[in-house]
């Protein structure tokens, strides 16, 4: 074979052979880590899997925020407006987590239904509802009017 | 101060004349390149120094607004307000939306103006397409500001009497300079993505482009490693979770840009030097900056939860989209109708350096694809209908790590490669030393430092003193003709400096990084007052708490004393601030830096009267994450100064040049 394309030949299958790597490990890495989002009347029905890092999101509801006495434990309710989820979560919450706002969390559900969350996500500024929670609504509400994202959780009804 | 209600209207109207002008800066000169119009192609230097000053102009009128507390314009009415500090009022201007896309186009603009003066010794034609390539990204950033987001709008008759503030987030000298040296960096691949197309268009690609369009590659990339890592060392002394990278999109946004100019500016070299990868090399110049493009986007669209997403409107997202489906789609069919004329033919042998800067490139590319696929598969997931997902960390690590790990392992060998062909024995005989030297300092290394033995840590050890050591032996090996050390040292030119530093930069950050992540110790503790509270050796003690008030905020301090195995250290303040405008809330890290290890202390929440919520941290090693960046900065800014680039060329040069491509293209043929 001429010199030359034996070379081309060499660095074609050389070039095979590396995407195919990055395509497994791209798949592999994927599957494990991947965490998908569930609105609260779907974590509220069981319909999530158990065990396994997912990613909640929804509205903080006003007055179920409570800080145990000795530690820095923590448990709050989010909603959707139609379902809550229990969310206990230990260490300190970020700067703009507050009731009646949006907060995402990463966790894990346990076997009573509570979300254990791992990591607490909110807002960075005001005018701003991760995309998440902003379109929590879609599904349960078609005729809902999207263009006052962060009007989700303050306009929300929270019931008694 | 009573703000002149006319400023705003001359920067709207200084916006409008910039597009013109950067329109003309579109059509003549590349009118005059293809027709061979002297008068046209001259044109190109001018409307170039137009419309940078009347950008210059725009933005001072922005500025002025902003100093003046002009709320009857929008933006400065959402993004000011009148107790914030004067500093502060300033750099203002560019944290919301419009305003950091006008600091885009100032960029954009300075860049173009730099490559006016910069270029004389360029010949004409290319001179005026590369300088219409960037009227064309110009004329698309200044239709997208004025038609989707004018920073210029008002609110009138009735103007708010007082602004919304700026985020309390962006209130910090961080970002005073963090989002002006990123998009330096970002903008500035726009110059080499039109040297790539110039060359596209005329065909002549040889070693003299790669000399003219390589400096202007390597700022650039010197401008981005010190914006991302003024990010990094923004997020994690200002967000108070002690992180330095997230691998938030919109950090990867900025961060492909990076691993794709790094693979330019090698594989630019081998083009330059060798006049091969020379079809490869222009696909990494349009993809750098496609890569910018598509990080503006991602930030700027919405459509991420992250720092950097402002509450936006889609109208903005899809107009971006559709700016970069036209520069990409449009250089990608350009490459593919002109990419076998300059294709380049020379061979080499397998063990060279032009086999290791490949390897350098076929790695980085993979990384770039790897974040790329972690970064928009949430995106492409949410568009159809597949479920809303997010990737986390542990994705990116699992690749990146070892990837990265393996890159700078070869790293270490090619300064000492030669092109064309090296000889495995006298590599073999000069690396030998160094792989020792490495291997027993990386596996004492954890040993000596902390109690448990870690061998990742070792590994990463091994890594960084393997690139080192590397690194001084060739350099030992470049001197070993001279006849005295200081004679030696000045024969070494200077990109070779810049190189050894950048190189070095690499390993400064890689232990950084590594050493950082492994030895970490971060708790959320409980203080109560006059109580002890210890971590490893060190022991804090919450003395007093009181409220202290600012400019624009109240805060909550804290008092605490610490020390390190009974020796007092430096008192900690850490403060949760509340500011009077937005009613939000900020933490104040309270940090006592050093170059082997940081202390870090954060307000969490008051959990009793007495007592608080503080997250603390011993972060070892963590100034070398941006030590590192700066290093590799400085050797970009060595490599530009080298002298080879300032050669004056003669007179004749460029039509000799285009002889020589003109006689290469025929034997191609």
């Amino acid at each position: 074979m001429h010199p030359v394309r034996k070379q081309r030949l060499i660095l074609v299958i050389a070039g095979v052979i590396a995407s195919s790597i990055a395509v497994g490990l791209i798949v592999y890495a994927m599957r494990e880590n991947i965490n998908l989002f569930y609105p609260p009347s779907k974590i509220a029905a069981g319909d999530v899997p158990h065990n396994r890092t997912i990613r909640g999101g929804g509205c903080v509801k006003p007055g179920s925020v409570v800080r145990a006495k000795d530690s820095l434990d923590i448990n709050f309710i989010l909603t959707d407006g139609s379902a809550e989820v229990p969310v206990k979560f230990s260490g300190i919450l970020p700067d703009l987590f507050a009731e009646g706002e949006a907060a995402v969390v990463n966790g894990k559900i346990d076997d009573k239904g509570i979300f254990n969350a791992e990591q607490v996500l909110a807002k960075h500024d005001e005018t701003y509802t991760p995309p998440e929670v902003a379109s929590m609504n879609e599904s349960s509400d078609s005729s809902g009017d999207h263009k006052n994202d962060q009007a989700v959780c303050k306009g929300m009804n929270y019931g008694s | 101060m009573v703000p002149n209600l006319m400023i705003p209207e001359l920067g709207h109207f200084a916006l409008v004349l910039a597009l013109c002008l950067s329109f003309a800066l579109f059509v003549l000169p590349m009118l005059g390149a293809h027709y061979g119009n002297q008068l046209l192609m001259h044109t190109g230097r001018s409307l170039s120094a137009g419309f940078f000053i009347f950008i210059c102009i725009a933005f001072f009128c922005l500025t002025y607004a902003f100093a003046h507390d002009d709320f009857s314009v929008k933006y400065v009415a959402s993004n000011s307000n009148s107790l914030l500090p004067y500093h502060y009022k300033i750099c203002a201007v560019w944290g919301g939306h419009e305003g950091s896309l006008l600091l885009w186009i100032l960029m954009l603009s300075g860049w173009t103006f730099a490559v006016s003066i910069f270029s004389k010794s360029l010949p004409l034609d290319m001179q005026a397409r590369v300088l219409s390539v960037l009227g064309f990204v110009a004329v698309g950033f200044l239709l997208f500001m004025l038609m989707t987001s004018n920073p210029f709008d008002r609110i009138l008759p009735i103007p708010p009497e007082d602004g919304g503030d700026l985020n309390p987030l962006l209130q910090d000298p961080g970002f005073v300079i963090h989002p002006p040296v990123l998009y330096m960096g970002y903008v500035g691949f726009s110059v080499v993505f039109a040297f790539a197309i110039a060359a596209l268009l005329t065909g002549r690609l040889d070693s003299a482009w790669a000399r003219w369009s390589r400096p202007w590659a390597i700022m650039a990339w010197g401008f981005l490693s010190v914006g991302i890592a003024l990010g990094s060392w923004w997020a994690y002394y200002e967000l108070g979770w002690g992180g330095w990278w997230f691998w938030d999109p919109v950090e990867n946004a900025s961060f492909m840009p990076w691993i794709v100019g790094t693979a330019l500016i090698h594989s630019l070299a081998v083009t330059e030097k060798r006049s091969l990868f020379k079809s490869w090399t222009i696909l990494l110049a349009i993809l750098t900056f496609s890569l910018s493009l598509l990080g503006t986007f991602l930030v700027r669209s919405g459509v991420l939860t992250s720092v950097h997403a402002f509450a936006n409107d889609p109208e903005r997202g899809i107009f971006v989209l559709a700016f970069l489906a036209v520069i990409v789609g449009g250089s990608l069919i350009l490459f593919a109708f002109r990419a076998p004329v300059v294709k380049s033919e020379i061979g080499f042998n397998w063990f060279s350096r032009e086999t290791l800067l490949m390897g350098n490139n076929i790695l980085l590319c993979i990384t770039m694809i790897m974040v790329l696929v972690g970064t928009l598969y949430p995106l492409i997931s949410d568009a159809l209908h597949w479920g809303k997902v997010s990737v986390g960390p542990p994705y990116f690590n699992i690749f990146f790590i070892p990837l990265m790990g393996f890159l700078c392992l070869l790293m270490a060998l090619g300064p000492l490669t030669n092109w064309k062909r090296t000889n495995p024995q006298q590599i073999l005989s000069l690396l030998w030393k160094p792989w020792l030297i490495s291997l027993v300092f990386a596996l004492i290394f954890p040993w000596l430092y902390r109690d448990d033995y870690k061998i990742s840590a070792a590994i990463a050890v091994f890594i960084a003193s393997w690139i080192t050591t590397a690194l001084v032996a060739d350099f030992i090996y470049r001197l070993r003709n001279s006849d005295s050390f200081a004679s030696g040292l000045k024969k070494l030119s200077l990109s070779y400096y810049a190189m050894i530093i950048a190189h070095l930069g690499i390993a400064v950050t890689l232990i950084g990084v590594s050493l950082t992540s492994i030895y970490t110790i971060e708790r959320d503790l409980r203080m109560e007052e006059h109580q002890a509270v210890n971590l490893l050796d060190y022991e804090f003690t919450l003395r007093s708490l009181q409220k202290v008030k600012g400019p624009n905020y109240l805060a909550d301090e804290a008092f605490i004393s610490v020390t390190y195995k009974g020796k007092a250290l430096d008192d900690m303040h850490p403060q949760k601030r509340r500011y009077y405008a937005r009613g939000s809330t900020m933490t104040e890290v309270a940090l006592d830096k050093s170059l082997f290890r940081d202390i870090y202390v954060a307000m969490g929440e008051p959990v009793s009267e007495k007592a608080w919520a503080m997250r603390v941290h011993i972060k070892p090693f963590v100034r070398w994450i941006w030590l590192g960046a700066l290093m590799m900065a400085l050797g970009a800014l060595l490599a530009v100064a080298d002298k080879r680039y300032r050669k004056k060329v003669q007179v004749s040069a460029p039509e000799n040049s285009t002889g020589v491509i003109g006689a290469g293209l025929v034997s191609h043929e």
